[in-house]
């Protein structure tokens, strides 16, 4: 096994997942105060000594809101990526496997997802089922849930034609070996990377539909609801809008970091 | 070829009629009586609840229903917003305009920032992309809707070289444009990169050096068109996200269009409106991506012989 | 070494025109993760006008990139020096890009490697031809058009109308490669780099390509042909000069340097050719020409198929018919050729005999057992009678597994214990010469006559009775090849088994076959004993084949004691 120079880059996007991890599991290791913990008297103070990000509109530590905001908002990029995954590799695995019919049938629904642009698809989900954390997901992963499913049906037609798989067969393997063996290892992996990707763009999309008072309702937490409690203030508070978008900006960065260097892994094993 | 783009044709009615039958379960098969979903919060008088019913032939059996809907919806009769009072295909031709108007500037913003940067930068030494991939690095991660706000306070509130919130006009889009196209420029940049560095290591480029001739002309008249080939196939998901994105920036600008309409019709439960506006940018989606593959085929010769 | 003090016997003029290229002492050097790379060190090279060289070597020997060097486009990063560089007699040592243009296709044509893809795509043939015309201005632009026929015609190519509207995917290989070499000489450059001109093209075309070429010889048009085929070369060269590891080890009149070569590695690379004569013998290492074990045969049918055929859906077309009517008979321990061009349907007949796919008439029996009807534990134990190797072994290896696994894999499908195995596995990395230091390695990471090892180890694994060899040399070099056929024919006499041989390359078929199925569109045209078949052909089609087969020895052009 040759063991992978990581790039600097890529070790620096690793460190600050672990962070957000561990922000999200255990905010009091980061922040003493709470994140509603309002003082009135200290309404929009810029960053200083006791509130090194700054406070917001009633009196709240932005710093601790920030940290306290990584849980709803990497709750919400991976559970809605989980889904999209085990749903995705359900459909993409039947439309492969499933024959003909299955094929063009799950083809055309996916094309119907697909034709309708993702926020607007969560929009609709939303305007169904009504506001809140759980639709927001369901809605995430539905957007999500064919591109991975093409993926998949692409990469096991793909494995499928190689000629280990048809090795294997002359080796002596029953199907099912073959594509217990071979089939679903090969497959799985670019999935995997893209889906590491993938949880960035479901963490921005989130946000900004938190943003738009579709997620998390106030007063949780969450940096794209904080972003939107801040617009009113932006001339006055910079700071109330600058932390939590960089916040999310740093995320989407270390996030896709990973992934990239996960999807260059999986390429090179099929590539050469 | 004509049997391919009557097929591709086909397939995009399927999807458009999928679409529809989707906007059909999502008003009848959600828990609750649809008449509920569709007086939305308004008052809902028995006359009204009624009248309704009537409208829609809630009363009749559902595979009826449907064809009603389907008849309707072919017509580009969207129903009734209930909290604007206006027919739904109204409300929206009034905010087409502004969003398209966004779209559009979006689009030549997008273009005008990759594809030079693009071609500038492929197969260029290292300290040439590195400060331009990591511009792209991040045009990608930032969220739109913040951007949007950054732009916003600086250009605008603090040094007052653009209108501020909501202004019409050419001037009141250059921000939201910026702020929109900082994600597909940066994602197109780097796909186009990509396929022209490719494409310059084929042994048809070095054919054409070979033949004397210089390196402009083999960027422009070879390595381009082969670049933008995977650029053609990312258009689809561009439609979508620059969709999409117009209705965050919008909320961000407080401009007029479609996206607005969309949160607020989301916000008050106005099904039939949020229906509406999602048909019709599917239908957007399904038109610009019919189209594009259409052109792919005219492009690229190898997909229009029958055998390949 | 200097090529003035060896003049080409080819070229008696002694005008005093300067050579077209004059190189001495060139180093060519490529950056790499672990300091530069060497390509070429300290290559000289003359070609004047009208002569014709030819610049042989395996893959790795430096010469694709000495010949790209030669215009100018080594590569980028590469570093290039010599202590002199003249191109018409004019120092071309330090050429920026822009005075390189002029020199490129007007002074010297170059014809890239791979001629099936070295015509954009996107654009059409008469257009890509133009280009250099344009580039050039040597017409004026209204006669360009007329121009680009004339050269397509003046390259065989027949109807150049027609296909000069045509885009490169609409034409054969063969016509690809007569377009690409009208592209080359369109402004008339007074020498033609051809860089592997006839490789990937079927052997047929291969011969019409080589005669284009001699032609232009004949025209008294300079010519540099790059090689790793001695044959080939023979053919159209005056000159030749042998390349190893980016330096020139051997150099003179073709006819000399095949007839007594000096330089063990000539000799090796010469030994290497399977020629009639060293059938029965070894083609590599210190005992090349020494007797190969004779194979243990026995008059036992261990593979019989019987009128198969099959034919494959096209979308739009009448179902293409790929193998029509094919039967043949293996008995234990014998070698069968098959051999056809692309398309012939061999690589299909392959498949059927496998049991990978199901003949639509006819039957396939191993060791008298019918693939036809039989399913699970049964057919899998058939399969392990009959193995395979195919000519790029690394797509079929799991990319996960290192080759200790993937030697093991058809071991532990038979349920071989677990410790069995690791026995069992060096004993086949043995018998295949592969040190026990490869086991972990990945199949990335091995050398392209290395894969092919792994392979023939794991297809040798379940003890078959059969191992049909899909082209299992056409992607290695010829020395490379020499090992693997004397590996083969060891590994026949040793354990018995029987081999099913498909090649599209005659020369190789008539060293290792005993009988020989000549197939052309999925038919068979001509069947039997290879030494019949071949001393006598009855189908005009395998006399053509025979006859395009690049030879050494024989009348043409160097004779070989």
């Amino acid at each position: 096994m040759v063991i992978p120079r990581i790039r600097p880059g890529v070790a620096l996007g690793l460190a600050v997942c672990v962070l957000l991890l561990l922000a999200a599991l255990a905010p009091g290791l980061f922040s003493g105060t709470g994140p509603d913990a309002a003082n009135p008297a200290d309404t929009l103070l810029p960053p200083g000594s006791a509130h090194w990000m700054g406070t917001d509109e009633n009196g709240r530590d932005v710093y601790s809101r920030v940290v306290h905001g990584a849980r709803p908002s990497l709750l919400i990029g991976l559970a809605a990526s989980a889904l999209a995954l085990a749903a995705g590799t359900l459909v993409g695995v039947l439309a492969a496997q499933g024959g003909r019919t299955v094929d063009r049938i799950a083809g055309r629904l996916l094309d119907v997802l697909l034709s309708i642009p993702g926020v607007l698809l969560v929009l609709l989900v939303v305007a169904v089922l009504g506001t809140g954390t759980g639709n927001l997901v369901a809605g995430l992963a539905l957007v999500t849930l064919p591109g991975y499913a093409r993926l998949v049906r692409a990469e096991v037609l793909r494995v499928r034609g190689t000629g280990y798989v048809e090795a294997a067969t002359v080796l002596g393997w029953s199907r099912l070996q073959v594509v217990l063996r071979h089939v679903v290892p090969n497959a799985v992996g670019p999935l995997v990377a893209l889906a590491t990707v993938g949880v960035g763009g479901m963490i921005v999309t989130g946000s900004a539909l938190s943003f738009l008072g579709l997620g998390p309702q106030p007063p949780t937490a969450e940096w794209g609801a904080m972003l939107a409690g801040s617009g009113d203030y932006v001339q006055v508070a910079w700071w109330t809008a600058v932390f939590p978008g960089a916040a999310i900006t740093l995320t989407v960065l270390a996030v896709s970091a990973v992934g990239q260097w996960l999807q260059d892994r999986a390429e090179g094993r099929v590539a050469r | 070829m004509i049997g391919g783009a009557l097929r591709r044709l086909g397939s995009a009615v399927l999807v458009l009629w999928g679409a529809v039958t989707v906007a059909f379960l999502a008003l009848h098969l959600t828990s609750g009586d649809p008449v509920d979903l569709l007086t939305g919060l308004r008052g809902t008088s028995d006359g009204l609840r009624e009248e309704i019913t009537r409208e829609y032939g809630l009363d009749r059996p559902l595979p009826v229903q449907y064809l009603t809907f389907l008849g309707h919806v072919l017509r580009g009769d969207l129903g009734d917003s209930y909290v604007l009072h206006l027919p739904v295909r109204t409300a929206i031709g009034q905010q087409l305009g502004p969003t398209l108007q966004l779209l559009g500037a979006t689009v030549l913003v997008t273009v005008a920032l990759a594809v030079p940067a693009a071609l500038l930068t492929a197969g260029r030494p290292r300290w040439v992309r590195t400060p331009v991939a990591l511009l792209e690095g991040l045009g990608v991660a930032v969220p739109a809707f913040w951007l949007g706000t950054l732009l916003l306070a600086l250009f605008s509130f603090r040094l007052r070289w653009f209108p501020a919130l909501g202004a019409p006009g050419l001037d009141g889009l250059v921000l939201p444009a910026l702020a929109l196209a900082a994600g597909p420029a940066a994602v197109i940049t780097r796909v186009l990169r990509r396929g022209l560095e490719r494409t310059l290591d084929e042994p048809f480029v070095t054919t054409a050096r070979a033949r004397g001739v210089g390196e402009a002309a083999v960027r422009l008249r070879h390595a381009l068109r082969h670049g933008l080939l995977p650029v053609t196939t990312l258009v689809g998901w561009l439609t979508g996200s620059l969709i999409g994105g117009a209705v965050v920036i919008e909320s961000v600008f407080s401009r007029q269009g479609l996206g607005t309409l969309a949160v607020t019709a989301v916000r008050n439960k106005d099904l039939p409106l949020v229906i509406g506006i999602v048909l019709v940018a599917g239908l957007v989606y399904t038109v610009v991506n019919t189209a594009v593959d259409l052109s792919y085929r005219l492009v690229d010769p190898r997909l229009r012989t029958s055998e390949s | 070494m200097s090529t003035e003090t060896r003049p080409g016997t080819a070229d008696p003029r002694t005008e005093p025109a300067p050579p077209v290229v004059e190189v001495r002492g060139l180093h060519v050097s490529f950056p790499g993760p672990r300091g530069p790379v060497t390509a070429v060190r300290g290559l000289s090279l003359t070609v004047g006008a009208g002569e014709s060289v030819a610049l042989v070597g395996e893959s790795g020997s430096g010469k694709s990139v000495t010949a790209r060097t030669l215009v100018g486009l080594a590569g980028p990063g590469a570093r290039t020096t010599a202590e002199l560089f003249r191109i018409d007699g004019h120092d071309a040592g330090a050429l920026s890009d822009r005075r390189w243009r002029p020199l490129r296709g007007r002074r010297i044509g170059f014809v890239l490697q791979d001629a099936l893809v070295s015509l954009d795509p996107l654009r059409r043939v008469g257009d890509e031809i133009a280009e250099a015309l344009h580039a050039h201005r040597t017409v004026p632009r209204a006669e360009v058009p007329a121009r680009v026929l004339t050269l397509l015609a003046e390259a065989g190519v027949p109807e150049p109308g027609l296909r000069a509207r045509q885009f490169p995917h609409q034409l054969s290989g063969g016509l690809r490669q007569r377009a690409l070499i009208a592209s080359a000489l369109a402004a008339d450059p007074a020498l033609l780099i051809a860089d592997e001109p006839t490789t990937a093209l079927d052997v047929t075309v291969q011969a019409q390509i080589l005669e284009l070429l001699a032609e232009r010889r004949r025209a008294g048009r300079a010519l540099l042909l790059i090689s790793h085929d001695l044959a080939v070369v023979a053919r159209v060269a005056d000159r030749v000069l042998v390349m190893k590891d980016g330096e020139v080890v051997e150099q003179g009149p073709t006819a000399e340097v095949l007839a007594e070569p000096r330089h063990p590695y000539t000799r090796q690379l010469l030994a290497a050719v399977p020629r009639p004569r060293a059938r029965g013998t070894r083609l590599s290492g210190p005992r090349a020409g020494s007797a190969l074990p004779r194979p243990r045969t026995g008059e036992r049918v261990v593979l019989r198929a019987e009128g198969l055929g099959k034919s494959f859906a096209v979308p739009g077309h009448a179902p293409l018919a790929a193998v029509r009517d094919v039967s043949l008979t293996l008995r234990e321990g014998r070698t069968l050729g098959i051999v056809g061009e692309s398309g012939s349907g061999k690589s299909t007949t392959g498949r059927l005999l496998l049991g990978l796919a199901a003949p639509d008439t006819g039957s396939v029996e191993v060791d008298g057992q019918s693939w036809q009807g039989l399913r699970g534990a049964r057919r899998r134990a058939l399969h392990r009678r009959i193995q395979v190797v195919h000519q790029d072994p690394l797509s079929s290896f799991d990319p996960r597994y290192p080759v200790a696994r993937i030697i093991a894999e058809p071991l532990a499908a038979t349920g071989v214990p677990r410790r069995a195995r690791a026995g069992r596995v060096a004993e086949l990395m043995a018998q295949v010469g592969l040190g026990p230091e490869l086991l972990h390695r990945r199949p990335r990471e091995l050398s392209g006559g290395q894969r092919q090892r792994v392979a023939i180890a794991r297809a040798l694994a379940p003890r078959p009775r059969i191992v049909v060899l899909d082209e299992p040399v056409a992607a290695l070099d010829v020395s490379v090849q020499a090992q693997v056929l004397d590996l083969l024919a060891e590994l026949r006499a040793e354990l018995g088994v029987a081999y099913v041989f498909v090649s599209h390359d005659l020369g190789v078929v008539r060293h290792v076959a005993d009988e020989v199925l000549v197939m052309k569109d999925g038919e068979v045209v001509e069947s039997g004993d290879i030494a019949e078949v071949l001393t006598a052909p009855r189908h005009p089609y395998t006399r053509q084949l025979l006859d395009a087969v690049p030879h050494l020895d024989g009348p043409n052009p160097g004779k070989v004691r």
